[in-house]
């Protein structure tokens, strides 16, 4: 009794919240109600008997994911009425979409027997395990083969992403790692016995390595030769 | 009586209603006196007697500072996102009083002992940026926006971390249960053969917290005091109880995680007697 209520609360918040998500106008807004639509489903999980699932929803998506949502959000600066006119003018791909995804749910649901037992059938657990430990036998023991790739593909996903915005500017500082090893001591420190009370830039200085970081640099990079050449020309006029 | 408590709906919701408060009320006395301690602290360093006019010792000094906020008028500022403005504050102070519900003080008890305990702290805790954020943000202010950012940032690159200390622990006891952690611990604490992870777990908890060295998001010489700046009165003190309650949670799972919960040092329980359920 008491759970069926509940289940009702968190499903009609979640209905409620996803729809604000996309009819609401101040974009901040639409973030807080995806939050709340994620918050609610983690609650069905948990009366559905997934602990563990409902937790690792709230920790990654509500945690992690909608945190960078808002980062964003928060430091754009949003056009309203740029945003009117794209609406106007993708409305048309829009609802074509929509009917396509519409249609296809229908040709689904059409098919879709329920049995009216299944949905007490499906909390019963293993005996003797616990939530996690059974999803740990499941993916660990049983599925590892799929786990493991499923794992490979989203690894592929993060090179790609850290590919495709990576951009050389030479503007990075990067090292020769050879040169920065084969430097020495006697290379880039040098101790100087300062007579007591003489001015020390009379007497060269406090900075007076041997060799410097524009030598290791790599080409192409920040501070390297040729790099560092042209910023002296620029400064000398020559 | 028992049969009262134990089988009607009316008697269990005022057994859980007690269990709550018998969590609540201790834990803001403890930051009551945690504040004054601090503050008596800091004046000794600085060689000030600090808080000593209101009670024995300013013992009472917390109870007036509480009066004086609740008495204090809710300035909302101009163009600020009221609802967000007034729901940053009772986020932030509810998420840590609700992190309390799992903390175990003894063998089984805690309010709610769930088998995915540590989950549920993180899960808590990682929902805490989102008072910070939305206070910022809400406030129409850049000092508090800028605070916000920082804070959060910070918040959830150390949360990182502190997912990968509690990994290694959990690794070593194979439950995600609390009271299962402390009672692995029964042997030998686990800071011990854990301390690398021990260190980097406190210096996290510092960081989740905004304390000195990591107070960089209050940023007092040039944030004022981060993302709270525009907020006064009850509000503000939600945020100051909340925060403090939250030290306080870290506190209590680094004693969780690493000193043995309430179980003495190096096996010594088996000395005077005490007996400990296997897990």
């Amino acid at each position: 009794m008491l759970a069926q209520v509940v289940f009702y609360v968190f499903a009609a918040v979640l209905l409620l919240s996803g729809t604000m998500v996309i009819s609401v106008r101040n974009p901040v807004h639409a973030v807080l109600f995806l939050i709340l639509a994620f918050f609610n489903a983690a609650g069905l999980f948990l009366i559905a008997g997934a602990e563990f699932l409902a937790m690792l929803l709230v920790i990654v998506y509500v945690g992690a994911v909608a945190v960078l949502f808002l980062f964003v959000v928060m430091m754009l600066d949003v056009d309203f009425t740029q945003l009117r006119e794209g609406l106007q003018r993708n409305a048309p791909i829009g609802a074509c979409v929509g009917a396509i995804l519409f249609a296809e749910l229908v040709m689904a649901f059409s098919n879709w027997t329920m049995a009216p037992a299944s949905a007490v059938a499906s909390v019963q657990a293993a005996p003797g395990l616990t939530n996690t430990a059974a999803l740990g036998t499941l993916i660990y023991t049983h599925y590892v083969l799929l786990f493991q790739a499923c794992g490979l593909v989203l690894l592929v996903a993060m090179i790609g992403a850290i590919v495709l915005t990576l951009r050389q500017t030479g503007s990075g500082r990067r090292q020769n790692i050879e040169k920065q090893h084969a430097r020495t001591r006697e290379d880039t420190l040098e101790l100087v016995q300062l007579p007591l009370g003489e001015n020390v830039l009379e007497q060269g200085g406090f900075l007076r390595p041997g060799s410097s970081y524009y030598e290791i640099a790599v080409p192409g990079s920040y501070g390297s030769a040729e790099q560092h050449k042209e910023a002296e020309k620029e400064e000398t006029g020559a | 009586m028992a049969q009262f408590f134990y089988h009607t709906l009316a008697g269990q919701i005022i057994l859980m209603l007690l269990e709550t408060l018998a969590v609540l009320v201790p834990l803001l006395i403890a930051v009551a006196y945690l504040t004054l301690m601090e503050r008596k602290v800091m004046a000794a360093m600085q060689r000030r007697r600090g808080p000593n006019v209101n009670g024995p010792f300013g013992m009472l000094q917390a109870f007036a500072d509480a009066i004086k906020m609740i008495t204090k008028e809710t300035v909302i500022p101009a163009g600020a996102n009221r609802a967000l403005f007034l729901f940053a504050p009772f986020l932030t102070f509810s998420l840590a009083m609700l992190a309390w519900a799992v903390i175990p003080t003894g063998n089984g008890l805690a309010v709610a002992d769930i088998n995915v305990g540590i989950l549920y702290l993180l899960a808590i805790s990682s929902l805490g940026v989102y008072g910070i954020l939305i206070a910022g943000w809400a406030s129409n202010s850049r000092y508090a926006f800028l605070g916000g950012l920082r804070s959060a940032a910070q918040m959830v690159s150390y949360e990182v971390s502190i997912g990968l200390v509690i990994v290694s622990v959990l690794l070593a006891v194979g439950s995600l249960n609390l009271n299962d952690i402390v009672l692995a611990q029964r042997h030998i604490w686990f800071c011990v053969p854990m301390f690398p992870m021990f260190i980097v777990f406190f210096i996290s908890a510092l960081a989740e917290t905004n304390r000195a060295p990591f107070d960089l998001p209050e940023g007092e010489s040039e944030l004022v005091a981060g993302f709270f700046v525009e907020y006064s009165s009850l509000a503000f003190g939600l945020f100051f109880l909340g925060e403090y309650a939250n030290m306080i949670l870290m506190s209590g799972m680094i004693s969780i995680l690493f000193l043995g919960g309430w179980l003495p040092p190096l096996g010594w329980h088996r000395l005077h007697g005490c007996r400990v359920r296997s897990g």
